[in-house]
This record gives C-alpha cells, sequence and structure tokens, in this order.
C-alpha cells in the first residue's frame, strides 16, 4: 500500500469522481466502437454466473409454479366451462383432421411426395433475464460441450420465441420476438400475404408492411417466411389480433412471460445476421482477441 | 496456519477481518443484488431498479464504503450483465452517487418519508436519464413504459430495502463501537 500524504489524498479523492464520469463516456465509445470485445466480456461473464443462476433459477421457479396454480384454483370452474367447450369444438375438428389426414396420405402415396427430413432440435433452460430495462432477451444454459451456434431458431413448446444472438462457452442468449430490434419476415396463412413482425418491448409485437389491397383478417394465423433465408417457412408464431388503436398486432403462441425451456433448432440458415457474426469462425477459440 | 509466528496476536487479525467485512459489504452486497436480480420473475428492468436503492442507502449512511470506483465497477458489472448499451448505466449511477454525495449532510438528517420522497426524485431522474441515453446511444425511439417500470419498481422496492439496511447499518455502527 502506497501512503500518500492526507492533501494528496484529498485531492485525488475530489478528482475521482470527474474522472471516472469520463471513463463512463469512454465506456460508451469503447461501447460503440468495439461491439466484439464488450460481447466477449458479456458472455465470458454470463457463462461463469449461469450455473449461479441455474440453481437460484430453481426456487424462484418453483414459487411463480405455486402461484400460477394458485391463480388457476381460483378459476377452475371458468376454466373447465370454457375448456368443456373448446373440447367439444375440438373433437368437430378432430374428425375433419383426421379425414383430412387419410386423405393427405392417400395423395401423397399417388404424387411419391418426400416428405421434409423432421429438423434436429436440442432443448436449454433458460436461466437469467438478459434484457435490462429496455430489450427483451434470456440466457440460456447450455452444457460446456454445446452445440449452439448464432441464429438458430429458438421455440418455445407453442411457438417461435427468438433467435439466438450471442453464444458463450456454456450460456447463450436469444432476443425475443418482442424485443423493439427484433424483426421476423412472416407470412399470414389466410391470405399468404408477406408482412414483417416488428417488436416493440410490449407483449404484442405489431405487424408491418403487408402489401397492398390485403388487410390482415382478425384472428389470421401468422406463421414464419422463409424470404431472406433467415426462417424456414411455417413455423407457428401467432394469430392476427387488431388493437384498440387500430393497429395490426401479433398475438404470440409461445408464453414468453414464463419461459422455462426453449427448444433450439438448426436449420442451417444465416440471413440477415451482420457479416461479421457470420464470417467469424465458431465455436471462437478461448482467450484469443 | 499462516499467522503462527507473526507479532501481531490472533485477535488483531480477527479484528481486522472483521472491519475488512464491514467496509466490503456494501458493495458486494449490492453486487450480489444486481446478480440475483437477473434471475427472471418477469419484472424487466429490475436490476436497474435494485443497484439504484444500493447505491442511494450507502452513498447517505456508509460513503466510505462506497466510494465512486465501487461504484463505476457496479455500474459495469449492471452494464454487462443487463446487456445494455455499455455506459448508460455506470454514468446514471455516478451521478446518482455523486449528487447524493454532494447533499450528504442534508440528506443524512432526514426521516425516513423524507428520504424515500427523495429517493422517488433520483429514481424518475434516473429513469429518465436512462431513457434519454438508450435513444441517443442506441439511436432509435426508445418507448417509454419500461422506464417507468424500472421507476416504480426502484421506489416500490426501496422502503423493504432501506428497511433491511438500515438494520445491518445500526447493528455495524453497535459493533464498531463495542470496539
Amino acid at each position: 500500500m502506497i501512503r500518500l500524504s492526507i492533501p494528496l489524498r484529498q485531492a485525488l479523492g475530489r478528482l475521482s469522481l470527474p474522472v471516472l464520469i469520463a471513463a463512463a463516456f469512454g465506456a460508451m465509445l469503447l461501447g460503440k466502437a468495439d461491439a466484439l470485445l464488450i460481447e466477449r466480456a458479456r458472455m465470458v461473464l454470463a457463462d461463469a454466473l449461469s450455473p449461479i443462476w441455474g440453481a437460484v433459477q430453481q426456487p424462484v421457479s418453483a414459487v411463480r409454479n405455486t402461484v400460477l396454480e394458485a391463480e388457476e384454483l381460483w378459476n377452475l370452474r371458468g376454466e373447465n366451462v370454457r375448456l368443456m367447450e373448446e373440447n367439444e369444438r375440438l373433437r368437430r375438428w378432430q374428425a375433419t383432421a383426421l379425414a383430412l389426414e387419410a386423405e393427405n396420405a392417400l395423395l401423397r402415396r399417388q404424387l411419391s411426395w418426400v416428405p421434409d427430413p423432421a429438423p434436429q432440435y436440442r432443448t436449454a433452460r433458460v436461466v437469467a433475464d438478459a434484457g435490462g430495462t429496455y430489450a427483451r432477451a434470456v440466457l440460456l444454459a447450455a452444457g460446456p460441450q454445446h452445440n449452439v451456434r448464432k441464429g438458430q431458431i429458438a421455440l418455445d413448446e407453442r411457438g417461435f420465441a427468438g433467435r439466438v444472438t450471442e453464444v458463450g462457452s456454456r450460456s447463450a442468449r436469444v432476443l425475443l420476438a418482442t424485443d423493439i430490434n427484433s424483426r421476423i419476415p412472416v407470412t399470414l396463412e389466410g391470405s399468404r400475404a408477406r408482412a414483417i413482425m416488428t417488436g416493440n418491448n410490449s407483449a404484442r409485437p405489431r405487424l408491418q408492411h403487408w402489401p397492398e389491397g390485403i388487410t390482415p383478417r382478425d384472428g389470421d394465423r401468422v406463421v414464419t417466411s422463409a424470404q431472406a433465408g433467415a426462417f424456414p417457412a411455417g413455423l407457428p408464431v401467432g394469430v392476427v389480433r387488431w388493437s384498440e388503436s387500430g393497429a395490426a398486432e401479433v398475438e404470440l403462441f409461445a408464453q414468453l412471460d414464463r419461459l422455462d425451456v426453449l427448444r433450439l433448432f438448426d436449420f442451417g440458415l444465416s440471413g440477415i445476421l451482420p457479416p461479421e457474426a457470420v464470417a467469424r469462425p465458431e465455436p471462437r477459440p478461448p482467450g484469443r482477441r | 496456519m499462516v499467522a503462527k509466528g507473526r507479532p501481531e496476536p490472533p485477535m488483531g487479525l480477527l479484528r481486522r477481518l472483521d472491519a475488512g467485512a464491514r467496509a466490503g459489504f456494501p458493495a458486494f452486497f449490492t453486487a450480489f443484488l444486481i446478480i440475483l436480480a437477473a434471475v427472471p420473475v418477469g419484472a424487466p428492468g429490475l436490476m436497474a431498479a435494485v443497484s439504484l436503492p444500493g447505491i442511494f442507502f450507502w452513498t447517505i449512511f456508509r460513503p466510505a464504503a462506497m466510494p465512486a470506483p465501487v461504484v463505476f465497477l457496479l455500474g459495469l458489472l449492471q452494464d454487462l450483465l443487463s446487456f445494455t448499451v455499455l455506459g448508460s448505466g455506470v454514468l446514471t449511477l455516478l451521478i446518482v452517487h455523486g449528487l447524493a454525495l454532494r447533499w450528504r449532510d442534508i440528506l443524512v438528517r432526514q426521516s425516513f418519508l423524507a428520504t424515500w420522497l427523495i429517493f422517488c426524485a433520483f429514481a424518475a431522474g434516473a429513469a429518465g436519464l436512462g431513457w434519454a441515453l438508450e435513444m441517443l446511444l442506441g439511436w432509435h425511439i426508445a418507448p417509454a413504459a419500461p422506464g417507468l417500470h424500472q421507476f416504480g419498481i426502484a421506489v416500490g422496492l426501496y422502503p423493504a430495502l432501506a428497511w433491511a439496511l438500515t438494520r445491518l447499518h445500526t447493528a455495524m455502527r453497535r459493533a464498531e463501537a463495542a470496539l
């Protein structure tokens, strides 16, 4: 420990705040100038902390599940009536689906149709919120020998949730579809019209840029579009809803507010990602700048 | 034992450890809360809302244990963990720390309720600054609602956190007085 004279120490103490505020501006510049370095620092930190988060997340999710269960118990009667009605409706749909499946099989046999191979996926647990105040993202804990790559598509058990944007050695960050930077090319299933689903940090992303002459109908199913080569076509995304203010929004199938486990699909597509993200060899050798 | 054969008696080492733990506790506890706030509970902005009361409280009541470099490091930790624009959390926390330190003589004499009201003003300023920095550095129009959420969580968390921290602070002072 260096011993300093008291006036010098006082002067240093008075100087430290302005110097550190200048350093904060320096950090902002650094964050803009070398985004890759910062990204690496973030993932190293996330890798180091993801086991802790993984351990803490289990009791937290247990408490959350208990609260949800209590809510469900409270709504049991109303829910039961709704489910019985839905069950009745689904029974009719099941009959239709079985008839269509048989017809489909027959037609496929006649056409000697080669079906697409079922895509491979791996699951990863959501351990942390990686969005801060103005972004919607989650951090996944992946095993040490994971093969999670940038651009992989994350689905929860119901539908599209987001895309992998950063990968560390033991964790990966998924930018959710609701994030303000998220732009997803989609197809409206009813009219086959293409549109862009734009996140706005709220629960329902907006629908934009649909072709002239077509209006998205309330209740239309929205699926991903293969345009731009970033997504395979036909992944379930959500349903069109018109908001009270007159904007077309998408009610997502995925329950983004209660993500536990995500399925990561690798379709071998790398569209839209910035060029350096694709050109960089992955996995990244550790310790190299 | 490493300490064996040293001129100091074992009591001196223990006492020094004790003092070190007391001096380091505010920073480590705040860092711990920041890390814990990343666990998904469905409340975006929780991390920024947790660091602010910690830094505000310790700057007023134990400024020696919360110097500006520590605030800088805590802000850096928050920015890196929350994947926000680097530097925005650092700057916000440093400004809160600087203002609280400057007005410390007045703030330290206020009642709990008055401190809370003043904290509300600080939290509103921090949320506003965070929002402005997000727009400036991200170069896009950011919605105001997340900033308001962050403000609300910070204001709501402060009484509970300050109550616990006041207890700890009193215990620490009692231990120091006993020396």
